[in-house]
């Protein structure tokens, strides 16, 4: 009987602990899921950061126009100098677009900087497609430096007939302290 | 439970046991389920004060507009760890330490299951406190980011004791965790013969969905603490948008933790409550079944709301929608247990004894705060309600007359099992009806304040509010000093009170009634037989 009561002890507390370990893991395994959440539905304006072959000239559809603004922000105490070339553009869905934007490093000290893209609304943001980003690479630039950075992109011919204008913003985040670990693949292959 | 009858008395089959051991070993390296008990009520009782002296502190700042008695960063510091104390510190601690307590003698088991490891739960936390409580005295200062400790502010923009606060949430949630173990396995395995599930007394049942509650998301809690310490000082980037990661995640994964864990802090008090009307209204609590149904229904709704808390981010409509008509379905358990709780006094012959007005005030309060929660439930207008004083009356009014009066209900109810003695009967009403009032006056003007548009978490505010802010602040001095009338009611009740029987209560029913007062040492060692 006692041992029979120890046995049932130690097994109730043996699943305890495997569902306490499991929780923990699932905590963490929520940063991906939400992730792939977004990824799939396109919310939280999160587009992704992977360059995408360039459109077939065929596909553009010629029928409507879409209206894309360009926007820059710097996050908080990042001092550098950042804007589009050219804030806002017409487009075909399908049409490959060419800009750039300005980054002129005002400080006098070598700083690296990452830019954070997202767009609103959010439900266009599966169907923006960059060939080519500046925000696919760290940008380090020396006092006083200042560059072009390329954007290459189209905007996919199967974006929904609603949406008549589409934002694309750049968050400009100064990462030179960390810079040896944060980086724009999602930063966790740190870990 | 008038179905319930013992055997043999089972008091007399304790006698020659042997009692406690003297000294403060006692204490230290006690393995007793009563005298942990105890010491989790008087940690939590401690708690209780520091807390209420910070909350003090900040109502003293708000009686007036302008700043006059402390710096807007030590404000920050004190809405803090008044949140964090009276969360971790108080509230869950007192209902672990009344389920030590009750739950062996209700179940009719001699102890708990795993009597070293509650030896271990229970000390961890004095470390926890006293590590997160000596952050005010460091370099920067405590933690000055909110209970909800949201990044970036408490990872990028934090003092550097965040490092030991997050170590201090690791060793509490440690020790709640290894708490809920005992609770599940004593309540799983050392049942009285004949105590089925279905005849558990609601206290039993409510813990026991606690306990799981706890185990499912103590440790959601533990991994969002260690993401921020690895970006605090590993350079990962899990809230940080400049390394790819995402603040909203956080507060995902938060609240993840976070609506659950407010049903954490009232499914105990819903059973105590359980417990008290039926006494004082001398009739059979209405509905047990549908009680516990509706307590595991809560249980289970409480992990699918959470962005409740978060209408205000961006989220899409359908999140909204989702989170809103969820949220709103909770109401509904909680309405049958409201239903219930009155059906059981409609006709009863009822006393009201200081434990059964506490759970009166309770039914009434709770009930008012959830309202609000309703309110503000609803996704559109939260957006004008989110981060007010209305959240603010809200959550204080489902947590202290919640919460709060419940634990003191469960006090007065069982103490004189505890100790042998009643309580002051005269002090106790007296305990009561200051508290109710101060608790009234302090927290219902929030709700007009907050609706006027004042944001919470701030030292200063506009003239418009000075009025109501005056009058809170009136209401929680009287409501901070009551307690202390509840600690001289306890200490003379320990010292001198008048001697109880083993019944206490004309209307008891139940197995801990059944022990002699105060209780032996060692409850059940023969277990009773329930039929
Ligand atoms: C019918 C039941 C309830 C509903 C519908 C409800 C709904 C809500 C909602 C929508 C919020 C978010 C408000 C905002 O930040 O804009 C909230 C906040 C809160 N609720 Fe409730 N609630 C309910 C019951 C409870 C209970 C039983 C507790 C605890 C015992 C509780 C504790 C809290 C706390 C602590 C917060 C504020 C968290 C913070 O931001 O600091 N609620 N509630
Ligand atoms: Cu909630």
């Amino acid at each position: 009987m006692d041992a029979e009561l120890k046995a049932r002890t130690r097994r109730t507390i043996a699943y305890s602990v495997m569902s306490c370990v499991a929780m923990f893991g699932f905590g963490f395994a929520l940063v991906p899921l939400y992730d792939v959440f977004c990824d799939i539905t396109g919310l939280n304006g999160k587009v992704e950061l992977r360059a995408v072959e360039a459109p077939a000239p065929e596909a553009v559809d010629l029928s409507r126009e879409v209206k894309l603004q360009l926007t820059a922000v710097n996050n908080e105490s990042m001092p550098w100098e950042f804007r589009p070339m050219k804030s806002q553009t017409r487009l075909h869905p399908g049409q490959l677009l060419q800009t750039a934007y300005f980054a002129h490093n005002t400080t006098e000290r070598y700083m690296i900087a990452q830019a954070i893209p997202s767009v609103s609304p959010s439900e266009a943001a599966p169907y923006v497609h960059k060939v080519n980003c500046f925000c696919f690479d760290r940008q380090p630039l020396f006092a006083a430096e200042q560059k072009e950075m390329p954007l290459l992109l189209s905007i996919d011919p199967k974006l929904p007939a609603h949406i008549h204008t589409i934002t694309l913003s750049y968050t400009l985040f100064d990462i030179t302290p960390a810079a040896d670990n944060r980086v724009a693949d999602g930063g966790r292959n740190g870990l | 439970m008038s179905t319930l009858e013992q055997t043999a008395a089972a008091g007399e089959l304790t006698e020659h046991h042997h009692g406690p051991a003297s000294g403060i070993g006692r204490w230290l390296f006690t393995t007793n389920h009563k005298d942990i008990g105890t010491l989790y009520l008087w940690f939590s009782f401690i708690m209780f004060l520091t807390g209420g002296c910070m909350a003090l502190m900040i109502r003293a700042e708000l009686f007036q507009p302008g700043l006059q008695l402390i710096e807007p960063a030590f404000f920050n510091q004190m809405t803090t760890m008044h949140g964090l104390i009276m969360v971790f510190g108080a509230v869950m601690p007192a209902f672990v330490g009344l389920a030590n307590w009750m739950v062996p003698m209700m179940v009719g088991a001699p102890d708990m299951a795993l009597p070293r490891m509650n030896n271990w739960s229970f000390w961890i936390l004095p470390f926890a406190f006293a590590m997160m409580i000596s952050t005010l005295f460091m370099d920067g200062g405590a933690p000055n980011f909110g209970w909800t400790f949201y990044a970036p502010l408490s990872t990028t923009y934090a003092p550097p004791s965040v490092t030991f606060f997050i170590f201090a949430v690791h060793m509490m949630g440690i020790s709640s965790i290894m708490g809920a173990i005992n609770i599940i396995a004593t309540i799983l395995n050392l049942r009285a013969p004949g105590m089925t599930m279905m005849k558990l007394p609601l206290f039993v049942w409510t813990w026991l969905i606690t306990a799981f509650l706890l185990i499912a998301v103590m440790p959601v809690l533990a991994g969002v603490v260690t993401m921020m310490l690895m970006d605090i000082h590993f350079g990962t980037s899990f809230f940080n948008a400049a390394g790819g990661g995402d603040p909203v995640l956080f507060q995902h994964v938060f609240w993840f933790f976070g609506h659950p864990e407010v049903y954490i802090m009232i499914l105990p008090a819903f059973g105590i409550v359980s417990e008290i009307i039926p006494t004082f209204a001398r009739k059979k609590l209405f509905g047990y079944a549908s009680m516990v149904y509706a307590t595991a229904s809560i249980a289970f709704l409480s992990f699918i709301v959470w962005a409740h808390h978060m209408f205000t981010v961006g989220m899409p409509l359908v999140g909204e929608v989702f989170f809103m008509f969820s949220t709103m379905l909770i109401a509904v358990p909680t309405g049958v247990k409201v239903f219930n709780w009155i059906a059981t006094m409609f006709r009863g012959s009822m006393t009201f004894e200081t434990p059964m007005l506490f759970s009166l005030a309770f039914v009434v309060l709770f009930t008012i705060g959830g309202f609000s929660g309703l309110m503000l439930a609803i996704a559109p207008v939260d957006f004008q309600y989110h981060d007010t004083y209305f959240v603010v009356a809200h959550f204080h009014y489902v947590l202290v007359p919640g919460a709060i009066f419940a634990i003191m209900a469960a006090t007065y109810y069982w103490i004189p099992k505890w100790t042998g003695r009643y309580y002051n009967e005269t002090m106790g009403k007296v305990h009561f009806w200051l508290s109710f009032i101060g608790v009234n006056i302090t927290f219902f003007p929030m709700h007009f304040i907050g609706l006027a548009g004042m944001p919470r978490r701030i030292p200063d505010y506009a003239l418009q509010f000075a009025d109501f802010n005056a009058v809170a602040s009136v209401g929680a001095f009287i409501f901070g000093f009551s307690q202390l009338i509840f600690l001289y009611n306890v200490i003379s009740c320990i010292r001198s009170g008048k001697k109880a029987s083993s019944e206490v209560w004309e209307g008891s029913h139940g197995l801990e009634w059944t022990l002699p007062s105060p209780a032996p040492y060692h409850s059940f060692t023969e277990p009773p037989v329930v039929k």
